[in-house]
């Protein structure tokens, strides 16, 4: 796309900076989460990794032939990140045929259909998972996902998922919802949960692997910092503060428990450790073009996002709420740059907001 | 706390456009512009709470009990007779527009008419006395016009996320056959499977 970018009047400043560029570097920071993905999941999850990249691949050239684009444009990486990311967000023993439509989805229904990169409204590879959760629900909800039995790294490229090697187990967030203070009694500990050695989806679940790349894409300033913490921050306060029915039936908010003492610190350890919250507070949410441009628009975002996970996750039917917490903060995000957005230059007046050019 | 989960229920769980499907014509014709959005959000809102208590009170007070009219022969007589409330309302509010505020009434056209026979607002009608049949009557009626009120708060969130997502639609290089509704139908259906994040809930 660079050559596209060519007229314009001076003063040019010369950046090293490109589409590609960035969205090779967002691929490379994805690569330690998919490393413990793959240690705790074995090779299994190559395959559904390699069909989502390659569906979203195929899919956007046929999409740009279609539209009779130049297919150079299939080198800016955006296609793979779509499947890298979309692939992170499917479970390990999901069949062939789920990554391949999902990519189908996110590329042709909510990338290329709204104009290519740059112009989709919501984030594609998590349209993607939406759609493979309704149209494959016993896939994707499946509650006992398996996962390998720690052994040495070398070992699991001769490891077979379905072998005795494979445990199944529920994933955190699901015990926490059917029965919540059995968490720490299914085996893990909290460095279990830090580290992702937890059932769960692909790449979702090593907070610290997710971190590191996260914290890589902050110090080179693709991603502000204060969306991340603002959707964590908003969902760790949605979780103290909303009351939620006790053993006794009677509603109760978290936040008088902490102060004699009684609250229960693990639950909100799986809350913010388990699920897909890291990556799509340093991954999905933080995604360029679907996030508002300004940084009071990026926490209002934030926030409206982590407040829906707390909700979905304490009310709603989904043990998980993350996919759909930013697709609703997608939905929001127009109207938030619509009102956040700074004053023109030079107090310009937009010509349909009356002012004449 | 039973009527917070109401309104929430009605604002986000089962929203009218977007987990019901119900006024979508409205919908996608007064999106485009997030001013006009504004107003037909508050001329559905205004509309909705208001039938919604006046036909509770036509089918329990006015028509249906004292005239001791049998269970089958209402629901056909329900849509006709709340047909007529709700036009002679919609016509009511449409004359007050147009002599207050005529930039709004222009602005609006022909879908403050359109309500009239809009699917939303008999759906809210009907709705309320299936939902609201046993309770009491004073429980009922506030009930229903509680769920009125949240409803059209519900049809007005969602008008006004679609209006701005078209609004910046409108500079995106959306594919020549999909400009205009065929994306604002595709941008509702994501819409849509955003808010089934909801259900489930309340």
């Amino acid at each position: 796309m660079p050559p596209d970018l060519q007229v314009s009047v001076s003063p040019h400043i010369r950046s090293q900076e490109t589409v590609p560029r960035i969205m090779w570097t967002v691929a490379g920071a994805l690569v330690p989460a998919g490393l413990v993905g793959l240690y705790v999941f074995g090779w299994r999850i190559l395959v559904v990794v390699s069909l989502s990249v390659l569906s979203c691949i195929v899919t956007e050239a046929a999409s740009l032939r279609a539209r009779k684009l130049p297919l150079a444009r299939l080198r800016d990486g955006s296609a793979v990140v779509t499947g890298v990311l979309l692939a992170f967000v499917l479970p390990p023993h999901a069949a062939w045929y789920v990554p391949v439509v999902g990519g189908m989805v996110a590329i042709g229904l909510a990338k290329q259909l709204f104009g290519g990169l740059g112009h989709n409204v919501f984030n594609p590879a998590l349209i993607g998972r939406a759609f493979l959760q309704f149209a494959f629900p016993l896939q994707l909800n499946h509650a006992e996902w398996p996962y390998l039995i720690r052994r040495p790294l070398l070992e699991i490229f001769r490891g077979d998922v379905a072998s005795a090697d494979a445990i199944a187990g529920a994933t955190p967030l699901a015990v926490l919802k059917d029965a919540p203070g059995e968490v720490f009694s299914g085996g893990w500990s909290f460095w279990d949960l830090f580290s992702g050695y937890m059932p769960g989806c692909i790449g979702e679940t090593s907070s610290v692997a997710i971190i590191l790349g996260g914290a890589l894409l902050i110090a080179l300033g693709y991603v502000n910092w204060r969306l991340p913490v603002a959707y964590l921050a908003a969902l760790v306060a949605g979780v103290l503060l909303f009351p939620v029915a006790g053993a006794d039936g009677a509603l109760r908010a978290g936040l008088p428990a902490i102060f004699d003492g009684t609250y229960p610190w693990q639950n909100l350890a799986v809350h913010v450790f388990s699920g897909g919250l890291m990556l799509g507070a340093f991954f999905m949410i933080t995604d360029m073009v679907t996030s508002p441009m300004t940084s009071r628009g990026q926490v209002i975002y934030g926030v409206i996002g982590g407040i829906m996970v707390a909700l979905i996750r304490l009310y709603g039917g989904y043990p998980e709420g993350v996919c759909y917490s930013i697709l609703i903060a997608n939905g929001f995000r127009p109207m938030i740059d619509r009102f956040t957005m700074p004053p023109r230059v030079f107090g310009q007046r937009d010509i349909a907001a009356g002012g004449t050019s | 706390m039973q009527y917070v989960k109401l309104v929430i229920a009605a604002v986000f769980v089962s929203n009218f456009v977007l987990a019901q499907f119900l006024g979508l014509c409205p919908f996608i014709g007064v999106s485009k512009k997030t001013s006009s959005a504004v107003g037909m959000g508050i001329a559905v809102i205004f509309v909705m709470t208001l039938a919604s208590f006046v036909t509770y009170l036509v089918y329990w007070k006015l028509l249906y009990m004292p005239l001791g009219i049998g269970v089958d022969a209402r629901d056909y007589l329900n849509i006709v007779v709340f047909i007529v409330v709700i036009a002679s309302l919609v016509q009511f509010v449409e004359m007050v527009l147009q002599k207050s505020m005529p930039a709004l009434y222009r602005a609006l056209g022909i879908y403050l008419p359109l309500i009239t026979t809009n699917c939303a607002v008999l759906g809210v009608a009907q709705l309320n006395i299936s939902r609201f049949g046993s309770g009491g009557f004073a429980a009922g009626l506030l009930g229903a016009t509680l769920n009125g009120f949240a409803s059209g708060l519900g049809f007005t969130l969602a008008l006004l996320l679609m209006s701005a997502i078209r609004e910046r639609l409108d500079e995106a290089d959306v594919p020549l056959p999909f400009r205009g509704v065929p994306i604002a139908f595709v941008v509702a259906s994501a819409l849509a499977l955003a808010f089934l994040g909801f259900s489930g809930m309340a």
